[in-house]
């Protein structure tokens, strides 16, 4: 039996070929990402004499996928042709280069092209080699959801929209689902309920989890922005609110931009780059849904794995964590209406 | 018990997780998440009984009657979902605060 490495190695080198169009020799391949269900693996396909720094996004073949899970994120195939959208409206992303065949047997999956650069908040918060980058990441990442949000629908393939009131109905289910009553949230959607905005009339491309963590940095700052799979049609005003979600400053609590910045430098960097002007209350209300919506992933997460369909000490501890938004929520609500 | 579990949690942390940094890096992560997640119990094991009577007494005095802690939750997550209750209640803000104020001296001390 060869190792999993082994079998993915030679579906590589067959789909490398077909794609260079000449033989492939797949070099250092190793796994990236924990998880049994989403696979990051990086390998170097070298054809003709010339290395391309490669990644592989793979769900393998599985029985019984989470609920939930598949309902809100998109399948490789579609991921592969937003990330082309976007690729090609400019945005700074990982160029997609080819998807697997079914009978190539890896699942569903796709090769993108490998970008360096760090996505791990701790090292871009605190180590002096990004002193440099940290002035510049919250402008930087207002230029490039601008663009984001201005990728030419035409070029997309299907994607459910996702309005505010969907949104609340959406978290509201997830609670039932959970079984455990939850005063805060319940206080802090019905706070949402009543004052949200008016549905849009024309829905942007969302990216859905455009945050610290989900994008890579080097020296000079933003290299790349990753993990596409939360991506719908919606108000673009939405990751705007997600990214300023205090569980995303990783410790830098007065820089509410990612940890990098203020509001108003990333609103201010988001316009100057074509992004509709930012109104300030719709903000809050998308950072007070973030918040929401980010302390019930946390409960959802330790309820996978109680319920059995995962386990993971890390997916269990993470409950606790719930506790940190709620702690945030009862700030934001006392502290702007 | 809250003894027992902050020794394992100070073990732990002071002498496996630097040794597992230095030999197994992927593990060494995995048991900082272990050691924390002992911290957690042994605060819950000293702190939750006394915050879950203080909860419920207040919960009983917020809506008028008696009955388990989940039940009274249930409750009042009930009200809040149907909007007989809001953010402009006082005493129902009062007590969403003390008790996330309890709940985080337990979770995470440290978050501001």
């Amino acid at each position: 039996m060869p190792t999993e490495a082994e079998q993915v190695a030679a579906v590589l080198a067959r789909a490398a070929g077909r794609h260079f169009g000449g033989p492939a020799a797949i070099e250092k391949l190793t796994r990236e990402s924990g998880g049994a269900s989403r696979q990051t693996w990086s390998f170097d396909a070298v054809v003709s004499g010339q290395r391309h720094g490669l990644i592989l996004r793979r769900d393998p073949p599985v029985a019984g996928k989470i609920e939930g899970e598949r309902s809100t994120s998109l399948d490789r195939a579609t991921e592969f042709r937003v990330l082309a959208a976007a690729h090609r409206a400019g945005v700074r992303a990982p160029e997609p280069l080819f998807e697997l065949l079914a009978a190539d047997g890896l699942g569903e999956a796709y090769v993108m092209r490998r970008i360096g650069g760090t996505a791990i908040a701790r090292k871009l918060l605190r180590d002096p080699p990004y002193a440099e980058a940290r002035r510049l990441i919250a402008g930087q990442l207002g230029e490039i959801l601008a663009r984001i949000h201005a990728t030419d629908r035409a070029n997309l393939p299907p994607l459910g929209c996702r309005q505010a009131a969907d949104h609340i109905a959406g978290l509201r289910r997830s609670l039932d689902l959970l079984g455990r009553p939850q005063p805060v949230f319940e206080l802090a959607l019905a706070w949402l309920d009543r004052r949200k905005p008016r549905p849009i009339a024309q829905p942007v491309l969302v990216h859905g989890d455009y945050r610290t963590g989900n994008y890579l940095a080097d020296e000079t700052g933003v290299t790349a922005i990753l993990d596409w799979e939360g991506a719908h049609l919606g108000d673009p005003v939405e990751d705007l609110g997600w990214l300023c979600v205090k569980s995303w400053r990783f410790g830098a609590v007065d820089k509410p931009a990612g940890g990098f910045g203020s509001r108003e430098e990333l609103w201010r960097a988001y316009e100057r780059a074509g992004g509709e002007t930012v109104d300030a209350a719709r903000a809050h209300w998308w950072e007070v849904f973030g918040t929401v919506r980010w302390g019930i992933i946390c409960h959802n997460q330790a309820f996978r794995h109680l319920s059995g369909s995962i386990k993971s000490m890390e997916l269990a501890s993470i409950g606790r964590r719930a506790v940190e938004t709620e702690v945030d929520l009862l700030q934001l609500l006392k502290s702007g209406s | 018990m809250a003894e027992l579990l902050a020794a394992v949690a100070d073990f732990l942390r002071e002498e496996a997780v630097p040794a597992l940094d230095r030999s197994h890096p992927g593990l060494g992560f995995q048991m900082r998440v272990a050691a924390n997640s002992l911290a957690i119990l042994e605060r819950e094991a000293r702190l939750g009984p006394d915050a879950d009577r203080r909860e419920h007494a207040r919960l009983v005095s917020l809506l008028g009657r008696d009955g388990r802690l989940d039940d009274l939750n249930s409750e009042l997550a009930r009200q809040l979902r149907a909007g007989e209750r809001d953010e402009t209640d006082a005493a129902l803000m009062a007590h969403l605060q003390a008790t996330i104020a309890d709940k985080i001296a337990i979770a995470n001390p440290r978050w501001k």
